[in-house]
């Protein structure tokens, strides 16, 4: 059974001013007339048109994906708001995809929630939601509900956005962080630390001049050829916040198991370690925001990497290490050098060095 | 990378590693006595860590970590000053980015920042003077700290703003000179040590000539060392060499950056902006004769100690903090009572754990804190 | 005290105050040189250069004879070790009696 298609009888609300005010947050005329404006417009689908309260779905229509629902959230707070490679928009419909889609999840809906500061152009919000828009259709997802606050000036910086999202995991899809073993094999899906390294040259604190953009994408159609063509992958990860280092450690330490990588083998493009090398960074903490962690059984490695290499992103998929039956909850790395190190997780914030 | 690809070849890491090994192996080294070898600067510390150098030389040799890494050496009380500088409303407060971290007796940089104070992170002080261009209303002040390397930088920096006419512009002034810190490391009573490894881009602005000393008076090796791990390793060689022929000389490793005689333009600049001081406060190494430098009284107006009031008091290192013996190497980082338990980089009690290139934090980052921790 | 790391200059943009943009593998940003300038290197000199970067500043210029004297001395450690071992695993043959 289907939900009954809405025939849309009023008319979309328009902003005619410049800025956003407190008005825009009270819920009234004005309110509306922002919400039509700048989101309704832009995400235009049956299931957010009737405007109620909660998006609503037919349970057994969902059920035809998949046995478990996948449910999520993330909050985007990122400055600048637009950046080579992307903008907020974007990276809060990646982000929850992705969190869906490494769950061996298909992405379906999404709720999107943003708090606005008093003075912000409507302009901004049009292009942030039209980003938004095009990156869900790009991602196979709905945005079906959301929720709009203004605030004072000062109250946040700019604008924020939460997004939350539900999907459906195929049957027999199993994935987990306590899973992998020794054996296993581990991959990427290409260049590590293009989105960190975006977002501190966009800061302009450090006048450098570089081609660098972030990766922000949406990977579910790669996920998702991914895991038909090796069906036992055993993980999947996206390495946002704190890197390729965090997930491996968060990974060791979950299966109790020895990870080895070798740096030699890591996909990183020239520009973001020469960026590295000025500030004294280390490119296994930077954010990435369309990059996975892969940990498969070695047996299936060959067809992962086939699987990803025919996808525009994962062209520079590669093994980058393995797991060992060594000393458990350990990340340890082969330097291009010869020597071992350990790789362990961040501790703070990785701030440029002088020295 | 062209200079930097070609000093981290894994293959002439072998090379030398086999060379060091029979070197060692004819030396008769005692295995309750290995040879101790420090590397004065921090960066030296942060490169051998990282590429793991330590685990591939022979058990014959130990690398103790030195005093070189100028945040790490900050006194609590220096950065209460930069702080409530920096708390005042009509300042723009510019550091380099691992000077934010070191905590003072309240906070540090990073607090003072999230509680509301404008703190900048600059790459240079170049930077900072064009954020001083910018603003013309408001009074910038950069954080200059570093050893002779970053002196000629705040320098130029200065001189630079006296031809602009710039007035909104001053320097709080940290820097320290390496010679009075290796003379104390080497005075020290309970130091032995075998050799040392030559601070790399300290040399590039004085030269080889000041550590003479070293060679004469206390007759032991220096290699001036460049910072890519063959660089190191093939130092670490050469300081061997001359161990093993019972020489003492200063050699110059990194000939293709080092110039004998050190970068001229760079010293005048020192010598016209900045005067020793009779003594500077160390975290961990107390006060050390002339091993500071302030700016001359005719750059006053871009003295940020002259221009602003600054608490000025001198605070001792928490009871427990143990740097001072981690900075002169007489104990490693874990053998320090509060390594990885009240002292961790999250919340450091002292000033090694907060640079990435104090032994403390390098340690806990790269050597794996777990291990000595479970070996309890 | 030691970040530096070597660039090559690509082009003089302020030649009263010694500014240069220079390229660090494909970053590039600007950087004072005037203490790599001398009478024998006139500022219009250094494009090409290649030179150590501290903190924006241009503060040696990197010799390359030294950097490949550097480099060989290693190379020919490798080969004097490569023919010890052949030496040391295929001895003389035996004179016969």
């Amino acid at each position: 059974m289907t939900i009954a298609p809405f025939i849309r009888t009023r008319l979309l609300g328009r902003v005619n001013v410049r800025t956003v005010t407190l008005a825009h947050g009270g819920g009234g005329k004005a309110m509306k007339d922002l919400i039509d404006d700048v989101f309704v417009g832009a995400f235009d689908n049956a299931a957010l048109a009737p405007l109620e309260d909660q998006a609503r779905f037919d349970l057994a229509e969902l059920a035809a994906h998949g046995d478990r629902l996948a449910f999520t959230t993330d909050s985007f707070v990122v400055d600048p708001l637009f950046f080579p490679g992307g903008d907020i928009g974007k990276l809060a419909v990646c982000g929850t995809v992705n969190d869906l889609a490494v769950g061996g999840a298909k992405p379906l809906y999404l709720s999107c929630a943003a708090i606005i500061e008093e003075g912000v152009t409507i302009d901004l919000l049009r292009q942030v939601a039209g980003s938004m828009a095009k990156t869900a259709k790009e991602a196979g997802v709905k945005i079906v509900t959301g929720d709009t606050k203004v605030v004072g000036k000062g109250a946040c910086d700019k604008l924020f956005l939460t997004t939350t999202g539900i999907g459906v995991i195929r049957e027999g899809v199993v994935l987990g962080a306590h899973l992998a073993r020794p054996g296993d094999v581990v991959m990427v899906n290409g260049l590590l630390g293009d989105h960190g390294a975006a977002i501190l040259i966009a800061r302009g604190d450090m006048a450098l001049e570089t081609p660098i953009e972030s990766d922000c994408a949406p990977l579910q159609r790669l996920i998702d050829s991914l895991l038909t063509a090796a069906p036992g992958i055993r993980f999947l990860r996206d390495a946002t916040r704190g890197g390729l280092a965090t997930v491996l450690n968060e990974v060791a330490d979950a299966s109790q198991v020895a990870i080895e990588i070798e740096e030699a083998a890591i996909p990183i493009r020239e520009e973001v370690k020469a960026f590295c090398e000025i500030l004294g960074l280390d490119p296994l903490y930077l954010a990435n925001e369309g990059k996975i962690v892969i940990i498969a059984p070695s047996e299936e490695a060959e067809a992962a990497l086939t699987a990803m290499r025919a996808h525009p992103l994962g062209a520079r998929a590669g093994v980058i290490g393995r797991v060992s039956a060594g000393e458990p909850g350990w990340v340890t790395m082969r330097t291009v050098f010869g020597g071992r190190r350990i790789v362990d997780m961040l501790v703070g914030e990785q701030l440029p060095r002088i020295c | 990378m062209k200079y930097v690809d070609e000093f981290r070849d894994g293959a002439k890491a072998r090379i030398l590693v086999r060379e060091i090994e029979s070197l060692v192996a004819t030396m008769g080294v005692p295995d309750d006595r290995p040879l101790h070898i420090m590397e004065v600067c921090g960066g030296h510390t942060h490169s051998i860590f990282r590429y793991g150098i330590e685990g591939m030389l022979p058990k014959e040799i130990e690398l103790v970590h030195g005093p070189g890494c100028p945040v790490c050496v900050l006194p609590i009380g220096r950065v209460d000053d930069c702080v409530s500088i920096a708390e005042r409303p009509e300042v723009i407060f510019t550091t380099f980015g691992d000077a934010m971290r070191v905590p003072g007796s309240k906070k540090s940089l990073l607090q003072a920042k999230a509680d509301g104070a404008d703190v900048r992170m600059v790459y240079s002080p170049m930077d900072a003077l064009t954020v001083a261009r910018n603003n013309p209303e408001r009074d910038v002040v950069f954080f200059g700290l570093g050893f002779e390397t970053t002196m000629p930088s705040t320098a130029l920096t200065i001189l630079q703003a006296e031809g602009d006419g710039i007035r909104n512009f001053s320097v709080f002034c940290n820097h320290i000179t390496i010679v009075p810190t290796i003379k104390a490391i080497l005075d020290s009573p309970d130091l032995k040590l075998d050799g040392f490894l030559g601070p790399g881009h300290v040399s590039m602005v004085i030269g080889a000539a000041p550590y003479e000393f070293v060679a004469n008076f206390y007759r032991k090796p220096m290699v001036i060392a460049g910072f890519e791990p063959l660089d190191i390793l093939q130092s670490i060689w050469m300081v061997l060499q001359q161990i093993k022929e019972g020489r003492a000389d200063i050699e110059n490793q990194y000939a293709r950056i080092v110039p004998d005689d050190g970068n001229a333009p760079a010293l005048r600049a020192i010598s016209r902006v900045y005067e020793l001081r009779e003594f500077f406060e160390w975290r961990g190494l107390g006060s050390i004769d002339h091993s500071g430098v302030k700016l001359r009284d005719n750059y006053a107006s871009f003295d940020a100690e002259r221009k602003f009031a600054v608490p000025n008091v001198k605070i001792a290192d928490p009871e427990a903090c143990q740097c001072g013996e981690v900075l002169k190497g007489v104990i490693k980082p874990w053998q320090c009572k509060v390594f990885g338990s009240a002292c961790t980089p999250e919340m450091p009690l002292g000033a090694l754990m907060v640079s990435s290139e104090g032994a403390c934090a390098a340690h806990y980052q790269y050597g794996g804190v777990k291990q000595h921790v479970a070996a309890e | 005290m030691c970040l530096g790391i070597p660039g090559r200059i690509l082009r003089i943009d302020d030649d009263a105050k010694m500014l240069a943009t220079v390229d660090v593998g494909g970053v590039r940003r600007q950087v004072n040189i005037c203490c790599i300038v001398d009478d024998e290197h006139p500022v219009s000199s250094c494009i090409g250069d290649w030179v150590l970067i501290h903190v924006g500043f241009a503060m040696s210029r990197i010799d390359e004879a030294q950097a490949i004297q550097t480099l060989k001395i290693l190379t020919e450690l490798g080969e004097a070790q490569a023919e010890y071992e052949a030496m040391r695993l295929s001895p003389p043959p035996r004179e016969a009696a």
